[in-house]
């Protein structure tokens, strides 16, 4: 569904990205695990169109991204909610830029927020939730649309252990419930091997991807622990040391 | 209860503390250079009774109401403009940073010139001054907004308006808002420069008047008066910031 092939980026004449391919099935989820300023921001802004690729082409659906797609929901680092919106209207903000009418777009905002255990905070502003809270709220604003992909920028990493691994919890629920394929990027091996059916390690300067990792335990919740999800965190975690 | 305690509670404080200084500072001086305050007060409150007070505060009212009204619908939108788009922002800015230091008072005789002598020129002058300060605290305002909340935005899918509207706009109404109390004050300051000639309303005037004749309770009826504006303009605009931005 997803096809990124050989795209590269710079910014400044300084080359970012370098020669990435990969593709994501329709009932995929592909975890990019790669430290910090390695140019992972930059891959999801290109996929969902609010960069310009230099070179490459990204297909989604066999069709050419240039811009920003309902199709397509991004999660923002530090969740990205309008902090001069509550809650519902940050949730319902997709489908009004779509041109769902009030009334609809509102019902499906409030039925969203309540699945993802927010019911009775819709007329909450960002401000006063929680970090998990919030994410939460960028969840539900991102399932909204009913996208046919999800794109997540760290979304996890300003949260505390537990709050973190309840909401890897519910993301693995909904996308056993709605299979949405996604595309997460992390710097975190723990939550790549939740979360990532395969693994994509990026590093380098320009970055590329150096190797992947198939998960045959994804999709469970009870996977974390397991011994099986040590061995394979053992793995990697063995891998990228030769590289970051 | 709490419109009480945050709001009357700190005026009614203020105003004994202003009242106990006065007198003391009426007792060293001489009673003709200032009046005590119970004798302005006195004069003030009986001057409320009067349809002559309110003839005057209403004229003043008008012309800073209508400057305001007037400065932050033309500053407001251009300095959203302005913060939002570069090209907008390389062809105004040169204009902005030349003419800004320039106090707009001086303008006045260039004012009067063009727009005469009548209320139009006077409401001018003050929506010149007041535009000023909420262009450019707007549009620093909007330069500020985190990219992330445009980006956001942009994600979804938003056009050039739907991000003006949904971004841009919410992002700078508190910034708009908040120039707009800060220089109440300053209206109200240039109301009394621009009332105390051409013309025979408003308490400008009439602080002129009564220091013409030395009448000095009555010149502090038109002060009292201004501050009573002072006070409304700015609860005022603190009004329209709470209700237009309920997440500030």
């Amino acid at each position: 569904m997803l096809t990124v092939s050989h795209i590269c980026k710079g910014f400044d004449s300084k080359a970012v990205l370098k020669d990435i391919s990969f593709q994501l099935d329709a009932r995929e989820t592909i975890v990019i695990l790669g430290p910090s300023g390695c140019g992972k921001t930059t891959l999801l802004h290109l996929i969902s169109g609010l960069e310009k690729i230099e070179s490459g082409r990204i297909l989604i659906d066999n069709r050419a991204i240039s811009k920003p797609i309902p199709d397509v929901a991004l999660i923002l680092q530090n969740y990205g909610l309008l902090p001069w919106k509550t809650n519902l209207q940050n949730v319902a903000l997709g489908l009004k830029i779509q041109g769902v009418s009030r009334k609809d777009r509102n019902t499906r905002a409030r039925k969203i927020l309540t699945d993802l255990g927010l019911a009775g905070r819709e007329n909450d502003y960002p401000s006063v939730m929680s970090g998990g809270e919030q994410q939460r709220v960028a969840i539900a604003r991102a399932y909204a649309s009913e996208p046919r992909l999800l794109l997540m920028d760290e979304p996890f990493s300003s949260l505390d252990a537990i709050t973190r691994e309840n909401l890897q919890d519910t993301l693995l629920t909904t996308w056993l419930g709605t299979t949405v394929p996604y595309l997460l990027v992390t710097h975190s091996v723990e939550e790549a091997v939740f979360l990532g059916k395969r693994i994509l390690i990026l590093s380098g300067s320009p970055a590329s991807i150096h190797e992947i990792f198939d998960n045959p335990g994804f999709g469970d919740i009870a996977y974390r622990r397991s011994s099986s999800y040590y061995e394979l965190i053992r793995s990697i975690r063995h891998r990228i040391g030769e590289y970051w | 209860m709490i419109f009480i305690k945050r709001i009357v509670v700190p005026y009614v404080i203020t105003i004994l503390v202003v009242f106990l200084v006065w007198k003391v500072l009426a007792i060293l001086l001489s009673r003709n250079v200032l009046p005590y305050p119970e004798d302005a007060i006195h004069a003030f409150l009986s001057a409320l009774l009067t349809s002559e007070f309110w003839h005057h505060f209403a004229a003043s009212a008008f012309r800073a109401v209508m400057a305001m009204i007037i400065g932050w619908g033309i500053a407001f939108p251009i300095g959203i403009l302005m913060g939002s788009s570069h090209q907008v922002d390389k062809f105004l800015s040169p204009f902005v940073s030349m003419t800004y230091p320039i106090p707009k008072v001086v303008l006045l005789p260039v004012i009067l010139l063009l727009f005469g002598l009548g209320d139009f020129s006077k409401i001018i002058i003050i929506s010149l001054i007041l535009g000023y300060q909420v262009l450019v605290a707007t549009r620093d305002g909007v330069r500020g907004i985190q990219p992330q909340h445009l980006d956001s935005i942009r994600s979804l899918g938003a056009n050039k308006w739907q991000l003006l509207w949904e971004g841009y706009l919410p992002a700078a109404l508190p910034h708009g808002f908040t120039a707009l109390r800060l220089n109440s004050g300053v209206s109200v300051a240039v109301l009394f420069f621009v009332e105390s000639f051409a013309t025979t309303e408003g308490l400008g005037y009439l602080i002129m008047d009564a220091w013409g004749q030395l009448d000095f309770n009555a010149m502090f009826v038109g002060i009292f008066g201004m501050s009573l504006l002072g006070v409304i303009l700015n609860e005022g605009s603190n009004f329209l910031e709470k209700i237009s931005c309920p997440w500030y």
